[in-house]
């Protein structure tokens, strides 16, 4: 199941472009990240610590610097929650059987009249 | 098995739903356009579904509010871009409890004749960037498990019922 500080983390702006950045340019600096954004870098790093305790992001020490990365289990997750959408579709389109069924017998029933 | 199959591939801005109906192109055309058909089948399950405004032709507007039982209120809205008897329909979906207007999902419904009188339908939905998608399927979720556990509830009342 998702945890509710990922549906949280996942709901601001500033965090998905943090993501998507890094699903596009692998790994990066605290610094090259924040140097994308209009706002403060302690605003970002405040950013970058919900998403690494949402655990989407991974964060590894090297000399100066924090390089942050995707967490690739998140990955997976994405498709756990595709299962959860068939589940969701599946009991809508069932619903519209339902109607259509009762819209085949109306379309009968007036050709019989006809 | 499900009917329904879901495609989500990770790190695309995509999702395609796909499933077969036992019932010609012009009557799914018709669940998917006329008012009273369409609000009984696209609200899930508990919630009560109010179509506001529905203008099912090229250009018209649409929104649609759910309201659980709880009175929270979820609305949606967006445009028809092309509304085109019976194959396909093109609009415009946003959901307006974002925190942020402006994410835009671009859904394209294509209706395919299949013979003995069934029809395959394919919703193609174009999210803005890869995170939009996913925070949308992460909230269709909480939806379906919702109701999942609503299921559960009241399977649970009828077999206490029993004893």
């Amino acid at each position: 199941m998702l945890s509710m500080d990922k549906f949280k983390a996942l709901g601001e702006p500033t965090r998905r472009s943090i993501l998507e950045m890094l699903a596009n340019q692998g790994q990066l600096s605290a610094t090259a990240i924040a140097e994308h954004f209009q706002v403060s870098p302690p605003a970002i790093s405040q950013h970058l610590k919900i998403l690494r305790e949402a655990k989407l992001v991974q964060m590894e020490k090297r000399a100066q610097q924090r390089l942050y990365r995707i967490n690739p289990d998140a990955l997976h997750e994405v498709e756990d929650w595709a299962k959860q959408l068939t589940e969701f579709w599946d009991q809508r389109f069932d619903a519209l059987d339902k109607v259509l069924e009762r819209e085949k017998k109306k379309t009968h029933k007036k050709r019989k009249e006809i | 098995m499900s009917k329904t199959k879901v495609t989500a591939e990770p790190g695309k801005q995509e999702l395609w739903v796909e499933r077969v109906f036992d019932a010609p192109r012009e009557v799914v055309f018709k669940a998917f356009t006329d008012p009273k058909l369409y609000t009984q089948w696209l609200g899930p399950g508990k919630y009560a579904m109010t179509l506001e405004t529905f203008e099912p032709k090229s250009g018209g507007r649409w929104r649609y509010l759910h309201k659980d039982e709880q009175g929270n209120q979820f609305a949606f809205h967006g445009v028809y871009h092309e509304v085109l008897p019976p194959e396909r329909i093109i609009d415009t979906f946003e959901f307006e409890g974002l925190p942020e207007k402006g994410h835009v999902v671009l859904e394209t419904l294509r209706l395919e004749a299949l013979p003995g009188g069934q029809t395959k339908i394919r919703i193609q939905s174009v999210f803005q960037s890869v995170a939009d998608r996913d925070g949308m399927i992460q909230s269709g979720m909480e939806g379906g498990m919702n109701e999942s556990f609503d299921r559960l509830d009241e399977l649970l009342k009828k077999n206490t019922k029993k004893e």
